[in-house]
């Protein structure tokens, strides 16, 4: 008896962890599933009406609103840093002096709260006092950029902080990833003559290719789940200009009691995330297999 | 004939310095550039911090202070409004530790032994076990929130501490373990054999073979947790109300809820004392921050 359980106490240890996983992570999210399904409002009900919460989602005005707008902040937020942070990485990579203080610089956003992100930038962009201000007392005199008030950009001004937030992340991904790549590479293509350039668009582009996909896949993620940053900087507006998902969700399940369709939000969001996340981890876990064998 | 080809070399080697420099220069005024870019919201923060309300108004948000002030840092500790009561930041302060420190220690030791049993000693489906616990950092918390809402409310921790140091230890630990388990995969299988052949047990061998070598991964976790749970807003909007709430619900509270002449200073005071824990710990153990931040999404 004493043997057995020695040699089993690995799993005795892990064993808590794993239930409490299947019960606050898979447990809870199925919940969140069944309560899609009923016509619960203030509170969870189970009376089942099929896909009618589901129906009522995608025919709501301010659902679609938030989709695209989530559409539009993803595209931008994951487009722009990606390529800020690979232009980082490489400009590190030549042997600068004081790297460590410029990586610093870059990465310091990332320890800061979204919040305090979202309030900084709501009150630089201020239409009136802020950049705006600025560019005027630097002899701007027609600048104007009031973008933060403006129902057709103000979305922009969203993917302006979550950028300076997040572009830090791509770059240290990328760097390490340079990093890796081989110096005597680098060293005979420099011998062959090729320029700078050459060397990063031809030779160090192809073994980037990985790092692009692990900044795409954790930054569109990181982008469905945005939510304190909008509550900060614009609330989700002007009207629904900047509305999420993730604040759609919140709305209806805490502020108008509608916990039936705010649970339906809540899956739509979980399968977007589940749906990039699992051939990432499975390639992972595989690839983890492999070099084992 | 040698001294011929030197001098004709010459200008062209020149011209090739001349094109390095030039590269040199485009390389650092980049860096530069994007540095002063990144250091912006922090500088209009600091400044706008230490400003008296007339000033703001007057100036821009880069100008200098002429009359540079403590007072509005004073408010946003002390009297600021945060909802309807005015009484600052301090008490949220005090909440959010009371949160961080239980759910940071608990959370990290879980997660150290979870890394340890995964990678050291194999059981059937580990791998799948791992994956499962690696899925829950990823997965959104809107689709937990509903439940999590209830379950607080049954347990009758609603709107109290108790509550969300349970949330945040729970969700804590798939980011944990998965620190503590990358770590020990690198570790050498001898060194727990060894240990074995010695005749100790598993926790006999994670006390003191393990644990005295594992310093570099606690404090990846601790600052991680740390980091994450003093900038949680998502969670403590939810399930914190009133004086329980931690300081991110509170600064949006304070910039959200101002009438009338909006104080910037105090606001920018406020998001200052909110981000300066973080900051601190980013400054004195940035590797580590870094290295949390990677775990999981870099190999190697």
């Amino acid at each position: 008896m004493r043997r057995w359980l020695s040699s089993r106490v690995n799993m005795f240890v892990v064993v808590p962890t794993v239930v409490i996983v299947f019960i606050f992570v898979y447990g809870f999210v199925s919940w969140s599933g069944v309560l899609s399904f009923t016509d619960s409002r203030t509170f969870p009900s189970f009376n089942f009406v099929g896909l009618q919460q589901y129906v009522s989602l995608w025919s709501n005005s301010r659902w679609h609103a938030s989709v695209s707008n989530l559409i539009v902040f993803t595209v931008g937020f994951v487009g722009i840093s990606t390529i800020v942070g690979l232009l980082l990485a490489i400009l590190l990579d030549q042997k600068i002096k004081a790297e460590g203080l410029f990586r610093t610089i870059y990465l310091y956003p990332l320890a800061i709260s979204f919040i305090v992100t979202g309030t900084a930038w709501k009150w630089a962009l201020n239409p009136g006092l802020g950049l705006d201000k600025l560019m005027h007392d630097w002899g701007f005199t027609s600048f104007q950029f009031d973008w933060i008030a403006d129902p057709d950009r103000a979305i922009y001004t969203l993917i302006i902080a979550a950028v300076w937030q997040g572009s830090g992340f791509a770059m240290a991904v990328f760097l390490a990833t340079i990093r890796g790549v081989d110096a005597e590479i680098m060293k005979a293509a420099r011998i062959d003559g090729a320029g700078l350039v050459r060397i990063y668009w031809s030779v160090v582009m192809p073994l980037l290719r990985p790092a692009f996909l692990t900044v795409f896949i954790i930054m569109v993620a990181l982008a469905i789940r945005t939510f304190d940053l909008m509550v900060a900087m614009t609330g989700g507006g002007p009207g629904f200009a900047t509305d999420l998902p993730t604040n759609f969700m919140y709305q209806f399940a805490f502020g108008r009691q509608r916990l039936g369709l705010a649970a339906a939000s809540a899956i739509m969001i979980f399968i977007s995330v589940l749906a990039l996340m699992i051939p990432f981890i499975y390639s992972e876990l595989r690839r983890e297999a492999r070099y084992e064998r | 004939m040698s001294a011929e080809a030197a001098v004709g070399r010459l200008p062209a080697a020149s011209a090739a310095r001349r094109a390095r420099a030039i590269e040199r220069m485009i390389i650092y005024g980049g860096l530069i550039f994007f540095a002063l870019i990144y250091l912006f919201p922090l500088a209009v923060m600091l400044l706008t911090s230490i400003k008296p309300l007339p000033e703001i108004h007057a100036g821009n948000i880069l100008a200098l202070p002429a009359e540079p002030t403590t007072d509005p840092w004073k408010a946003a500790w002390s009297t600021a409004c945060v909802g309807v009561e005015c009484v600052g930041l301090q008490g949220f302060y005090r909440n959010t530790f009371i949160i961080v420190i239980p759910a940071t220690i608990i959370a990290t030791l879980v997660g150290a032994l979870n890394g340890f049993a995964l990678t050291k000693f194999r059981f059937p489906y580990h791998r799948l076990v791992f994956g499962l616990i690696l899925f829950g950092t990823f997965t959104p918390y809107q689709a937990i929130l509903i439940p999590m809402a209830r379950t607080l409310g049954t347990l009758g921790l609603s709107g109290s501490l108790l509550g969300l140091i349970f949330v945040h230890t729970i969700y804590g630990l798939p980011f944990t373990t998965v620190f503590a388990r990358g770590f020990y995969y690198s570790v050498p299988q001898e060194l727990v054999k060894a240990a074995q052949v010695d005749g100790a047990g598993f926790f006999r061998t994670f006390w003191s073979v393990m644990l005295p070598i594992s310093t570099p991964i606690l404090i990846v976790s601790v600052i991680w947790m740390f980091t994450n749970i003093w900038n949680d807003f998502l969670f403590g909007s939810a399930y914190a109300f009133g004086s329980n709430a931690p300081i991110m619900v509170a600064l949006n509270n304070i910039v959200n809820t101002s009438t009338g002449e909006k104080p910037y200073n105090i606001h920018m005071a406020s998001a200052m004392l909110a981000a300066i824990p973080t900051l601190l710990l980013y400054v004195i153990a940035g590797k580590y921050f870094i290295r949390g931040l990677m775990s999981g999404s870099v190999k190697g």
